[in-house]
């Protein structure tokens, strides 16, 4: 157990371990999954499109930029206040697309179901993913189903695997963001998270937390009114959050970040929610936001444009892209401190006390 | 939110500050003693406002540093067996012990369950009559009602299948082995909020008494830990050494004695062995005889389990005040939360872990503060 350690330290008082087995904080989005991914996936897989690491491949097709990406849904409850497994599986692969510039055509979907799943859930799923469907204007055009013995799965596994195309003068990655740069978030963030959570352990709150989950394309063709070349990054702050979601771009673009966080915009029975679990909402999955960073020039127009879509109502400015602290996002909290906001690193846990 | 943001404006904190500045003569060190206080000193940049020359430094109060590895290992060989369901806290899953972490535990095929309450076992055990349900029960004055109140439900209903394996620690024996220390800096505490609402404060006038040093019992909000701050600086500047309340919107001197008469209903105190320090005499609770059935050390055999916790951590030195994250060499590097190497790193409320989570490590610091001292975006 020693030999890890540089001998400077001497013995480790505590072993260091490489995971003989996959905990749950592998599938977190934080540390643990980057790390999954380094050190599991990317060596077997490596190439330049898939180095990138964006959420979704952009792939040149005999002239066509086409978007293409896959996602798996695993959730508990499979219903949930403001939506259920199949709509956070249309959502989930339009908004990677999306998060391209691109617009979504096609979907297919795979299904893992567990012996005993009453069909009646499952075909209030599937309408619910039709339904989904048609509002993102999409269509599944293939699929596959397989079932597992009872107790092998858990009810439902929905993988999505969806194909857009990129038109126009788009060109958004993470890797974009200079300088200058504002950075907006089109709402209220942390509300999925705390819906699933306060279902799962059973958290009654005063007023009930939906999901926010929704396809976001509508509202990225409405922000490209403002000039497709202003839009640096795009980004939906799924899993790990708002914070985790900056922190890639600010590795990826070679940038810092400084926020205020009296600007994020947070629902008060999310905070509640938070602080009564000790949680951080910065670090709680969203479903129907996203996060952009701009030029500093168009900021306001492409906020005014965001403004009049609906799933944009609440877009707001948080913060700007500085040429300082590379990879650092500094947030100045609401008593005038400091903070760094780091990516998480596993799970989120409550606190004892 | 309400009875919230009253104790984040920004303008109130700008005058406690002010104020510190106004009557402060010399360099101060201070103690928070709360791990729920180093968290919420690191989260809002709270030392980076203070005059220079104010130093907090972050004390031993977080629950899971200072349960010690031998206990871990206990907890995890009962959580390996087949015929138990352990539930612990949430926070408590990924702190190492010798051979792994709950986490792994769990993916290895042992039924480990976060809970909200200990209460949550009493159900959990009434759904598994055949299996043993075994509650980490950890913390200080704090956490002690709650589980307390498990022990006394499940031995009044008879549910033989409801255990808790005890490591729970008390605050002031751990202040005064603090401040006993020839190597002590500390000069004034912040005291434990929640501990004192549970136990009120009158046990911390004889430690303020003896040792000539202010504790001001303070709360966990910033503007509760700025206006602690400047009723101990105040006391500092003037001489007095007295046990003070900031915290009265939530507790009085003699805290809460429905709590009281049940903790000591089903524990008493009794030594305890603390993370980093040692063992310290009469510092912590142990279950009464009359509750040895629910006493999970003694079902499962476990008590021969003794692992010697080697030296070369320095978070000993940290929980005494002694020493920041900083200064140790492997903070960041050698040591993070995904490998710590010592019981500060293990929690979020453990200074290290806390200092880690808000970006510490990055070797920025100096830039840091030189930013936090200018405008943000």
């Amino acid at each position: 157990m020693s030999d890890t350690v540089s001998p400077v330290f001497g013995v480790c008082p505590l072993p260091i371990f490489d995971h003989k087995q996959i905990v749950l904080g592998h599938g977190s989005g934080g540390k643990l999954t980057a790390e999954l991914i380094e050190k599991i996936f990317l060596p077997a897989f490596a190439n330049p499109i898939l180095d990138k690491l964006d959420d979704q491949a952009v792939l040149q097709v005999n002239g066509s930029k086409l978007a293409f990406t896959t996602d798996s849904f695993v959730v508990t409850p499979i219903f949930f206040p403001g939506g259920d497994i199949g709509r956070l599986a249309v959502n989930g692969t339009v908004n990677d697309l999306a998060m391209s510039g691109a617009r979504p055509l096609y979907l297919a979907a795979a299904f893992i179901l567990e012996e005993g799943l009453p069909s009646d859930d499952l075909r209030r799923v599937v309408e619910s993913m039709r339904d989904a469907a048609q509002e993102a204007g999409v269509q599944f055009v293939t699929g596959d189903t397989k079932v597992v013995n009872r107790g092998k799965g858990d009810k439902i596994f929905i993988t999505t695997t969806g194909i857009g195309i990129l038109e126009g003068n788009v060109s958004v990655s993470a890797d974009r963001a200079i300088p200058g740069d504002k950075i907006i978030v089109s709402g209220y963030i942390g509300d999925h998270g705390m819906a699933i959570m306060s279902q799962r352990e059973n958290l009654e709150f005063e007023g009930t937390i939906e999901s926010d989950c929704a396809p976001l394309h509508g509202l990225v063709q409405a922000m490209m009114q403002a000039g497709a070349e202003n839009i640096h990054c795009l980004r939906d702050p799924t899993r790990g959050g708002l914070a985790t979601t900056l922190n890639e771009i600010a590795a990826r673009s070679r940038v810092g970040m400084k926020l205020r966080e009296d600007s994020i915009p947070i629902r008060e029975t999310v905070r509640g929610a938070c602080e009564i679990l000790g949680l951080d909402p910065l670090y709680v999955a969203n479903e129907g936001k996203l996060v952009a960073v701009v030029a500093a020039e168009a900021a306001e127009n492409v906020l005014d444009k965001m403004r009049e879509h609906p799933l944009g109502a609440a877009a707001v400015t948080i913060g700007e892209i500085v040429a300082e602290h590379s990879g650092m996002v500094l947030m100045k909290t609401e008593i005038g401190g400091t903070r760094v906001l780091d990516v998480m690193f596993g799970e989120q846990l409550p606190r004892i006390c | 939110m309400k009875y919230l943001d009253e104790y984040r404006d920004g303008n109130i904190a700008r005058k406690l500050v002010d104020e510190m500045r106004r009557i402060q003569t010399r360099p101060w060190v201070i103690m928070e003693v709360c791990g729920g206080q180093t968290h919420s000193i690191v989260k809002h940049g709270i030392d980076h406002l203070l005059p220079e020359g104010i130093e907090l430094v972050h004390g031993p109060g977080c629950p899971v540093c200072v349960t010690p590895l031998e206990m871990i290992d206990k907890a995890h060989a009962i959580a390996r067996r087949p015929d138990v369901v352990f539930c612990s806290f949430g926070d408590m899953l990924r702190v190492p012990g010798s051979e792994g972490d709950l986490f792994t535990i769990k993916s290895q095929g042992g039924d480990v369950r976060v809970v909200y309450s200990p209460l949550d076992c009493l159900k959990i055990a009434r759904s598994n009559p055949d299996k043993q349900v075994v509650f980490f029960a950890i913390g200080f004055e704090t956490t002690a009602p709650a589980n307390a109140m498990l022990v006394w439900r499940a031995f009044q209903e008879r549910l033989k299948n409801v255990s808790v394996l005890v490591s729970h620690v008390l605050v002031p024996p751990a202040l005064v082995a603090i401040l006993s220390s020839p190597s002590n800096r500390v000069q004034g505490f912040l005291g434990p909020g929640h501990v004192c609402a549970v136990v009120g404060y009158s046990e911390y006038e004889p430690i303020s008494a003896e040792f000539n040093v202010p504790i001001v019992i303070t709360g966990f909000e910033p503007l509760d830990i700025l206006q602690g701050t400047l009723m101990t600086i105040r006391q500092l500047e003037t001489g007095r050494a007295e046990v003070e309340n900031q915290y009265s919107r939530v507790l009085d001197r003699d805290g809460n004695r429905t709590a009281q008469d049940l903790v000591f209903k089903v524990f008493e105190v009794g030594d305890r062995k603390w993370r980093g320090i040692g063992n310290i005499g009469q510092s912590g609770y142990k279950l009464r005889p009359e509750f040895r059935d629910h006493d999970a050390e003694k079902l499962f055999d476990v008590a021969q389990i003794a692992t010697i916790e080697p030296t070369i951590c320095i978070s000993g030195e940290i929980l005494r005040g002694i020493k920041k994250p900083h200064d140790c060499p492997a903070f960041g590097t050698a040591c993070d939360p995904q490998h710590p190497l010592g019981a500060t790193m293990v929690s979020a409320e453990g200074a290290c872990a806390a200092y880690y989570t808000y970006g510490r490590h990055l070797k920025k610091e100096r830039e840091l503060v030189s930013i936090s001292t200018g405008s943000a975006a």
